[in-house]
Formats: structure tokens, sequence, C-alpha cells
């Protein structure tokens, strides 16, 4: 029996997909070029974000609201909030570095369904630009970026339909990224690749798909009732028709609780791929770092009314979410102390990717243990709704996920443009970066154990002081992103050339020129099963990454 | 013989599948299932509990008529089996017979929602009655636009299968195992709501 062999594919995509610069503005189906549109277009959000951020911080130099209306300060905050985590964190640590890596990592030519790969991508910038037009319409959504009615439902209307609008957009394109990845991660390993030899990222993606497909959709189901309530006047949660305002609060939660380890779980990832290169040194402890991982999916669906303390949580309640929320600091102190042990007696070169991985680190971990505070009952509804939780919460996704952003582009940079970052800018920008993120936020610790709430363009007269100094970190904040840009623009076309492997890493992304061609790899895909073989003579490391094995027509 | 040659044939298939991509689309299309499931648990979730902490004033309880419902029921798990039998008929290569049940299933997808219809006619509530009804028609609001987007997808195919050179012939199968797989899902939540929102 014969079967006749369908003409060569290879060329039938490569004309599909467009060249140059373009490609960067098309429905490309390239993996790495959805990738980069990720980043670039999460990147643009971030600037946007950061000067809401800026703006919000100069209203808080003084008491009074000067600077701008209370209910421009609403809009003002809102948006900062729901741009920076729907838009800029959550797209770039699983959209942007997960389309870019993982194809690479399970050995795949791109990800499992490339078209809804792209459409993913695609509804990022229109919901985007819906959502920051809401401003100029008839002013955007005043709720936060946790639309908890009553509020969401009596602020005006059109700005907040059109915020519940963006989110289900973005929460649409999360589920499909969120697919994608995980029919990519374990469907699509080339032959001969086990689940337990990938790259953490992967794992930390799988975690992430995980619960991004099955907390997601109880946010947009949650969404529709709201805007129901807002447009037809039922009354789910209006507490004057019946409803129950809480149960918005815990569907809520069981989504954005998660999201935060929709936020933070990739980082982790990034950060395990990045140490072990530049310590050389193998990720000490591989496997409780999967265990750890997928720990902290399932204990993830588990604690979200740590966030309703206040909400008339019966005290059952509060007991269970107070334990499963502490267990939670077990798996992520597990991963913390596996990062030590990777830098521990390790050949550090301390560049800018590591520098910022440590401060990642550093931040975590204070982080962490104002989050386990949080999770203290009595301790909770003391500072509940204060600037202590602003202060947790950025020293988790600024400290944690931004810093690591910073460093993964600083790492994986060369292989994007096959052009190094400039390094003494490199430092520079972290220097500038640690210093005003601690001076802006550790302050703010203190301003909420003593009492000034969150979310008010106002506060009392004594806080001045301290908020002053927070609004000159985020000044040097703001400033940090200088260099950073310059050194973005400048070494894409100056940069010296990287060659395919900078950093000698082991990982198969850096096993092919840089930037790789469209199908990834020139010949087969290697096969990698040991992406931490580091530490050992050359001669073994060459053993670790043989290409023996081929992909295509075995 | 016959057997041989088949196994050989698959294998083959395989390989040549693993040249290109392997058709990896039913297993995304049921990790988007679960996705969606979890829309309806998130819904049903705010059902129960709104019964459990939200009682509602004596005079606003009303009590559903189960005939109506249970005849829904009885149509969409019919439909579930005629879309078994379209799938089979397909895989034998009967385009002829699978057309048929094709049109069946579609059929019954039509009378379901149809007698929906009938029933949000004859409540004696409305949408923004109380908390209680707005859930229940949220939940089987939801349910019907499921409902309404099988339907139009069985016709699509059906529609796709009518030609030998169609989209959907024997030896493609997967817009109709789609389909099915869906249909199957949506069924199956059906089961899931009337049994909280009408028995329990």
């Amino acid at each position: 029996m014969t079967i006749s062999i369908p003409p060569d594919k290879k060329e039938s995509i490569e004309g599909l997909q467009p060249k140059g610069w373009f490609r960067y503005f098309s429905f490309s189906l390239d993996h790495k070029v959805i990738g980069l549109q990720y980043l670039v277009c999460g990147f643009i959000f971030y600037l946007i974000g950061g000067a809401l951020a800026s703006a919000i911080r100069i209203e808080l130099t003084s008491p009074i609201s000067d600077f701008m209306a209370r209910d421009i300060y609403n809009q003002i905050l809102t948006l900062h909030g729901t741009i920076m985590i729907f838009l800029w964190i959550v797209p770039v640590v699983n959209g942007a570095f997960g389309n870019y890596l993982i194809p690479f990592y399970v050995g795949a030519r791109d990800m499992a369904f490339p078209r809804l790969n792209a459409i993913a991508f695609w509804l990022i910038p229109p919901a985007g630009l819906l959502l920051i037009s809401s401003y100029f319409i008839n002013g955007a959504a005043q709720s936060g970026w946790t639309a908890y009615p009553p509020l969401s439902i009596t602020s005006p209307a059109a700005g907040q339909l059109i915020w519940i609008l963006s989110v289900l957009l973005l929460g649409g394109s999360s589920i499909f990224g969120g697919i994608n990845f995980i029919a990519t991660i374990l469907k699509l390993r080339r032959p001969g690749l086990k689940l337990m030899q990938l790259p953490m990222y992967c794992w930390a993606m799988l975690g992430t798909s995980i619960l991004v497909v099955l907390s997601t959709p109880v946010l947009a189901g949650t969404l529709i009732l709201l805007s129901f309530d807002i447009i037809a006047h039922t009354g789910f949660f209006n507490p004057a028709l019946g409803g129950n305002a809480v149960i918005y609060q815990h569907l809520f939660w069981f989504y954005s609780h998660p999201a935060v380890y929709i936020m933070v779980l990739p980082a982790f990832g990034l950060v395990s791929e990045i140490l072990p290169v530049h310590s050389r040194k193998p990720l000490f402890g591989y496997t409780t770092m999967v265990y750890s991982i997928m720990a902290i999916v399932l204990l993830g669906f588990v604690v979200w009314a740590h966030h309703m303390f206040t909400s008339g949580t019966p005290p059952w309640m509060r007991l269970f979410f107070t334990i499963a929320t502490s267990f939670i600091a077990v798996p992520t102190g597990i991963k913390f102390f596996n990062w030590v042990a990777t830098l521990w007696g390790g050949r550090i070169s301390l560049n800018s990717a590591v520098l910022f991985s440590c401060g990642f680190i550093v931040n975590f971990v204070l982080g962490g243990i104002t989050g386990v505070a949080l999770a203290q009952v009595p301790f909770d509804i003391h500072v509940h709704d204060t600037y202590f939780v602003v202060a947790h919460f950025h020293y988790i996704v600024y400290g944690g996920s931004v810093f690591v952003i910073f460093s993964s582009i600083y790492h994986w940079y060369p292989k994007f443009t096959g052009r190094m970052l400039n390094e003494s800018l490199g430092k520079f920008h972290f220097a500038l970066t640690f210093i005003g993120f601690n001076l802006c936020f550790a302050p703010q610790h203190w301003l909420g154990l003593n009492g000034m709430p969150r979310r008010v363009a106002e506060y009392d007269p004594q806080f001045t002081f301290i908020n002053q100094i927070s609004s000159i970190g985020a000044l040097i904040m703001a400033l940090s992103t200088l260099p950073f840009l310059w050194n973005v623009f400048h070494s894409a076309f100056k940069g010296t050339i990287a060659g395919d492997n900078p950093w000698l890493a082991l990982t198969p992304e850096w096993l092919t020129s840089s930037p790789p061609p469209v199908e990834n790899w020139e010949g087969p895909a290697p096969l990698v099963t040991k992406p931490y073989g580091y530490g050992k003579s050359t001669a073994s490391i060459n053993k670790a990454t043989t290409s023996s094995k081929e992909v295509e027509g075995s | 013989m016959t057997t041989l040659t088949q196994t050989e044939q698959s294998s083959t298939t395989e390989d040549l599948q693993q040249e290109e991509h392997a058709d990896h689309r039913m297993f995304g299309l049921a990790t988007f299932l679960v996705a969606d499931g979890m829309t309806f648990a998130g819904f049903f979730a705010a059902y129960l509990t709104y019964k459990a902490v939200n009682p509602l004033l004596p005079d606003a309880i009303y009590e559903l008529e189960l005939p109506l419902p249970t005849l829904n029921t009885i149509l969409l798990l019919v439909s579930s089996a005629t879309f078994h039998r379209a799938g089979k008929a397909l895989n034998n290569n009967e385009a002829k017979l699978c057309q048929r049940w094709l049109l069946i299933t579609a059929s019954l997808g039509i009378a379901f929602l149809a007698s929906q219809m009938v029933e949000y006619f004859t409540l004696p509530f409305g949408l923004t009655d109380n908390v209680y009804a707005s859930t229940f028609y949220a939940l089987t609001g939801f349910h019907g636009l499921h409902v309404t987007l099988g339907t139009i997808m069985i016709l699509i195919v059906w529609w796709q299968s009518r030609s030998p050179n169609g989209r959907v012939t024997s030896k493609n199968t997967f817009p109709l195992e789609a389909a099915e797989l869906y249909w199957h899902f949506v069924d199956g939540i059906w089961v899931i709501l009337f049994i909280i929102l009408y028995l329990l």
C-alpha cells in the first residue's frame, strides 16, 4: 500500500507568513512573531498604565485632591489596575514568553493551534483601545479593577459596561491562549521527550493554563450577570432588589485569586530558566519545583475568600481560608529556597538579567511575608483596604512579575533580535528600578498599618511626608524606563552581534540561530533531555543535547 | 488479511500526521468545553448560594411546572442518540443516512427551543421579579444560547455533508465529531440544570 506524500508543506507555510517588519502588524501565525507582538503591545500598555500610576502618585503628594477631581481619580485608578493586570502582566508573562518559548521547549515548530493563537493576540489591542477610549466617551469605570457591586451598579453605566466588555474580550483571549498552551505542552512534545525532562517554564505554563481555563470562565459569567444588573436592572448583586453583593465577591475572587498565580507562576518558571544559565549550575530540586507548582495550582483554587475576611464571612470559612492560604507559603518557600540553592556556590555572572532575577527574589520574599501576614484574620481585619494591601500587592506583581519580565527581556533579547543589550545601561536600569520600587512601596506598609485607606484621592494630612517619599520613589521608577527604552531601541540596530548562544545555555531555543528561522530549527528539532546539565565538562554538555533523533520522517 | 492492511494503513497515516501536524483539534475543543462548563458551574454555584442564603418572601415562591421541562429533557437526550447515529452513518460512508439523522437532530434541537419558548411565556414570573427568577432566566437562557449555537452547527454540518465533495465526508469527520461532542456537552449541562433548577 503506497500513500502519496503531500507536497512539501514548508513552502506553503512560508508563503502564508508575511516577511519583514510588516509581519509584526499582521495576522501572523508564527509563534515567535505572536510572542513579540504580545510583548511589545503589552509594553505599550505598561507605559500607559505607568503614566496613570504617575498621575496617581502626583495626586497623592498632597492630602487634598488638587491635581485632579475625585471622580477622575477613581477612573484613573480603575484604568491603572485594569491595564496593568489584564493588558500588561497577564499577556506578557503568559502570552509573550509562553508563545515564544513553549514551542522551542517541547521541540515543536509552532503552537498546537496557530490560528487560535493569532486570534487570541488580536483580541488584545481592540480590548485595550476600548478600555482606554471609555475615558474619553463618557468617563471610564470608577469601581476599581474589582468592580464590586453596588459601587459598579450605581456609578455611571457607560464606562462600567465598556469595562466589562473589554475584560470579557481579554478573558476570552486568555482562555484561548490557555487551551493552546495545554494542547502544545501535553500533545506536541517531540518524540522521546518526557514530561519530567521539560524546562521548568513548561510546567509553570501548564499549571497557569489550568488555572486560566478553569477560573477565567467564572469571571466571564459573573461579569455577564453584572452587566444584566446594570442594563436590565436585575438584582443578582443588588441588595435593594433582593440580591447579594457578597456572591459577586465570591465569584470574582474565585477567578481573581488564581489570577495572582496566573501573573506570578509563569514568572517563577522564567526565573527558573534564567538562574541556572547564569550561575552555571543545574536547577536545584527540579522535582520539588514541579510538585510545588502543581500544589500552588491546587491550593490556588481554595483560598479565594481570604480577600473577603471583612465581608461578613462566617467564622468557619475564615478558619478554613486562613489555613489554606497559609499552606501556600510551603510550596512557595520551597521554590524560593530552590532558587537560592541554585545560586549557591555557582559561577554567577552578575549581569542585568541576574540582577533583576535576584531583585525579584528579594522583593518576592517581602511580598510573600506580608501575604502570610494578611492571611491571618486578626491582622487582615486591621489592615483591610489600607495601603498595606496596596504595598503587598505591588511587591508581588511589580517586585515579582515585572522584575521577572525585565530579567527575561535582558535574557532573551539576544534571541529575539540577534543583538546584545548594553550591560551598563541595563545595570543602571536595574539600580533605578530597584531603588525606586522599594522607595515607592516600602513606606506604604507603614501608611497602611497607621490606617491610611486605599483608593481615595484625599487623606489625613499626618500621612503627607510618607506619601511624598513614596511619590519620589514612583518618579524614580518612571525615570528608570528611559534608559531601558533607549537601550532596547539603540541595541536593536547598534548592539553587538549576539551569536546563536551568547549565554552558552542548554535549553532548545538557544540551539538555533538568533533570531530563529520560521520553522525554529533548520534541521531536525534537538532532543534536550537535560535542560539544566550545567557545571560539567563541555563534552558532557554536548552529550546532553545530542540531536540524535530526528522529528521528521524517522 | 483485511485487518492487517488496516493496521498498516493507520500506522502510516500516523507517521504522516506526525510529519505535518498531528490533529489535536478535538483535544482543544474538549479543553474549551471544560472552560465553558466552568461558566455554568459559576452560575450553578451562584444559584445554589442564593437558595441557601437569600430566602424569598413567601408570596414570591413559585412552583415550577414539571411536564414541559421533562419533555425538553427527553427531546435533548433523544437528540444526543440521533446525533450519535449520524456519526456512525458517516463513518460507514452512508452519507444519505447521516444527513437524515442530522436533520432529525436539528429538528429536535429546534423543538427544544420552541418548547422552552412556550415555557417562558407561561411562567408566572419575569426576569426582574426577584433574584431567583433572574437566575432562572440567566441559566436557562445561557443554556438556550448554547442549544441555538449547536443547532446552527448541526445545520452547517448537514449542509456541508450534502455533496460528496463537501467538507464533511467519511474522510473528514472532524466537523461532525466536534459538533457532536459539543452537543453531548450541552445535553449533559441540561441534565444537571434540570436536576438543580427543577427537581431540587
